[in-house]
């Protein structure tokens, strides 16, 4: 049935996506507008004109940019919890409401590394990413909200789901640094950066950051297994059962073990991390899209 | 032509040597582990006995020359087959041959002092040198003490260790996976796995006969099923009228253990718990009670026949075999909890719950070869030598007559599949499962590093390490010399 509180979460679902187009044209003004050609006299280097980047100019659009991604968040945060009021369950029972949980824990990985590490050049990426996942929860995956299958009306629901989204946010924010970093490599072997990627930090910078995500989350993301496993027991008789969904957890487990292992003990550092740092969050998008909607097991659940 | 290299000696030990330390090594484990990874993907790509035993029997009739190959690569069981498990064993050895030497280092180190103080001090990170006073090693070593940090008092200076919980929280997550591996071949060696369906009003009796499939692990058998009886006294399904998904499946049922009778319910997360087996209540359908007469109204067969669910409506199939009516008659029918009526299917349910419950049928005389020695489906009735004599449907009270006799639909109960597994080797690698998390918490976060402290001629100096790059040195240098000057 659908109530008012669905109609709620669906506006604020909207009012959200609004307010992430508007941080996405804002960091792309304040990225595109940053850049100053210089005077004439003083900044040339060979023939080439160097352009340098000013953010003084664009200090406010930037702010204008961070502000609309909280109140987005905000705005996001309340649609889901209103999903969730409506469907009387925590608003992840499909993969209509475990995208637009998924798109709120990206932005939240994002604000709250920015927190920390100036990471306002990847605004446009992000708030651009999270419009493409809310634009195909809310036209492709939209279901009415409804209560719980039996199977999932579990505690570990909670458990496992929220430390797997929370994961997969990490993950994917990581995975956007690593490509972050292959894309900057390839720019500076052919010479200096233009201007509009001066402010992106210096691909050592780079290289930490990534794997510092992964560190970070990589414990949870162990734990969301494993709690799956447990929840799994009691479910289905069988705590693991090579079902696609944990088969494809254990190869992300596995691939980013191997991440790990091989910056911590063997000492890739670089192009060669960054490649199996995508490749690790590609099996986990893999998992998303591949297992919910075209596969089969015990994860699938009514119509998505 | 008869040049022949010159290859040193290995000799079988230097061999044996040389292959243990490759199969050790860093890289190798590297590979194993990518090398599982990968070959854990086609499971989830080709069906797999082990999940979906019907998914695969219809992918052999399909591609039967492809299956051949499929077979004989195991890849309809991946997660079972020769190289999955090399690759595994393999890599548990690697990592059994990595950790317990590091963990006799470890453990050897931990007990240590720490190293001396370095000579020169000031190329060391966050060094610092102030005006020296008589008391500062009596607090640097107060401090060390609250802050448990390893000390190595060397009179002049004292060298400070801490963050041991790093290495020993990465051997212990690098042994409990070993400890997982075996909690899991522990559970595959010593467990079982069986179904039974169970009409409500019926009684479970945990014995091999009660199951309709059942599988041991290799090294148990029959004899180790616990007694136990559950008798189902009710069952409730209910459904939402606007998407007719499930919401709650309850069973009421009456237990007998250890000559104890209490009364539990089993719902879909809450198993039953008998030791190390568990009863999980996994699939639900309806048995139509019928009771067949032959010509002379003699009561053939009468019982409850449970039909297999095709659809999330409950729209099922079933056989009905009555061998004991002359001559034989057996039934092929479909039934419908809710009955509707569509163009293209004939008749399908519209709602799972019992609304306007309707069983569909063929009537089939002659020899139904339940002599024959060939197994037969209890759900499907083979009508290639049988000839058909009737074609009708009834309603719950209703009686459909045919020339050889008569089948009435005196009811419909529901039944339950009960699925009875036991796992005694859960607990390990529940255990192994927590200790991995904690270890790999204290490992990944944890942080070594060592401060310096000494007093010289002219002064006092400090400094510090972080081993692997670990941030926050600066902060706790700043502590300790806040410290230090007495401005705690």
């Amino acid at each position: 049935m659908q109530t008012t509180w669905a109609y709620t979460s669906n506006y604020f679902v909207y009012s959200a996506m609004a307010l992430f187009t508007i941080s996405f044209i804002a960091h792309a003004f304040e990225t595109a507008f940053a850049v100053r050609a210089p005077e004439v006299a003083d900044a040339t280097q060979g023939n080439l004109l160097v352009k340098t980047l000013d953010y003084k100019r664009t200090e406010k659009t930037a702010r204008i940019a961070t502000a609309m991604m909280i109140l987005g968040f905000l705005l996001l945060l309340a649609g889901v919890i209103c999903r969730g009021i409506s469907a009387k369950h925590v608003p992840w029972g499909n993969m209509y409401e475990f995208s637009i949980t998924g798109a709120l824990a990206f932005t939240g990985a994002y604000l709250a590394a920015l927190r920390k590490y100036d990471l306002r050049w990847l605004g446009v990426f992000v708030s651009f990413s999270v419009l493409i996942t809310l634009g195909t929860a809310i036209t492709l995956l939209y279901r009415n909200s409804a209560p719980l299958v039996p199977a999932l009306k579990s505690t570990w629901l909670v458990i496992h789901v929220t430390s797997a989204i929370i994961s997969g946010g990490v993950f994917l924010l990581a995975n956007v640094v690593a490509a972050s970093y292959l894309y900057l490599e390839r720019v500076e072997s052919r010479g200096p950066r233009p201007a509009w990627l001066q402010r992106v930090p210096s691909l050592e910078v780079l290289d930490q950051l990534s794997y510092r995500l992964v560190a970070f989350v990589f414990p949870l993301w162990t734990f969301a297994v494993i709690a799956g496993a447990i929840w799994a027991e009691s479910a289905w008789g069988r705590y693991w059962g090579w079902d696609p969904k944990e088969t494809w957890a254990f190869i992300t487990w596995v691939a980013y073990a191997a991440y790990l292992h091989a910056r911590v003990t063997v000492g890739w550092r670089g192009r060669r991390a960054a490649w199996l740092c995508i490749f690790a969050g590609s099996t986990f998008l893999f998992n998303y899209v591949y297992v919910n909607v075209w596969g089969t097991g015990k994860h699938t659940y009514s119509g998505l | 032509m008869s040049q022949e290299t010159e290859i040193p000696e290995l000799g079988f030990l230097g061999l044996a040597r040389y292959a243990w330390r490759q199969l050790t090594s860093m890289r190798t484990a590297l590979i194993l582990l990518m090398l599982m990874g990968v070959a854990a993907i086609p499971g989830s790509l080709i069906p797999q006995r082990i999940t979906n035993p019907m998914a695969v029997r219809d992918f052999i009739t399909q591609n039967p020359a492809l299956s051949l190959w499929y077979d004989r690569l195991s890849l309809f069981d991946v997660y079972g087959s020769p190289w999955f498990s090399a690759i595994y064993i393999l890599l548990f050895i690697s990592l059994i041959g990595c950790v317990l030497p590091r963990s006799l280092e470890h453990f050897k180190a931990m007990r240590a002092q720490p190293p001396a103080t370095p000579k020169n001090l000031a190329r060391l990170e966050e060094y610092q040198k102030f005006d020296t006073d008589s008391q500062v090693l009596d607090r640097a070593s107060t401090w060390f003490k609250q802050h448990r940090f390893r000390v190595l008092n060397e009179g002049q200076s004292l060298s400070a260790e801490k963050g041991y919980l790093r290495e020993t929280g990465n051997l212990l997550f690098h042994l409990s996976l070993i400890l997982i591996l075996i909690g899991v071949s522990f559970g595959s060696l010593f467990g079982m796995k069986g179904d039974a369906i169970v009409n409500v009003g019926e009684r479970f009796i945990n014995v091999p006969t009660s199951y309709d499939t059942l599988s041991f692990g290799k090294l148990t058998g029959e004899k180790s099923l616990t007694p136990f009886q559950i008798h189902v006294d009710k069952f409730v399904a209910q459904y939402d009228p606007a998407t007719n998904a499930p919401k709650d499946y309850t069973a009421w049922v009456t237990v007998t253990n250890d000559g104890v009778t209490r009364k539990e319910t089993i719902k879909v997360n809450e198993p039953l718990t008998f030791g190390n087996t568990r009863v999980y209540l996994q699939a639900n359908g309806y048995s139509p009670v019928v009771t067949v007469r032959d010509s002379k109204g003699d009561v053939a067969f009468q019982g409850p026949v449970p039909f297999l669910p095709q659809d999330g409506n409950l729209r099922s199939i079933g056989a009905i075999k009555v061998p004991d009516a002359i001559p034989q008659v057996g039934f092929v029918g479909s039934f419908v909890p809710t009955n509707s009526r569509s163009a293209g299917q004939g008749a399908i349910s519209i709602f799972p719950e019992l609304l306007d419950p309707k069983l569909l049928f063929s009537v089939w005389k002659g020899n139904l070869g339940l002599d024959s020695g060939v197994p037969q489906s209890v759900y499907r009735l083979d009508t290639t030598k049988l000839t058909k004599v009737g074609l009708g449907s009834v309603k719950p009270g209703e009686t459909f007559t045919y020339p050889e006799g008569s089948i009435t639909l005196e009811t419909v109960v529901p039944w339950i599949n009960l699925q009875v597994v036991e796992d005694p080797g859960k607990k390990y690698a529940l255990v192994g499962g927590i200790v991995a998390v904690l270890g790999l918490l204290s490992s990944l976060y944890g942080r070594r590093r060592r401060i310096w402290i000494r007093v010289t001629s002219d002064g006092v100096e400090v400094a510090g390490l972080a081993k692997n790059g670990a941030p926050g040195l600066e902060a706790e240098i700043k502590n300790f010399l806040a410290a230090l000057k007495g401005e705690k």
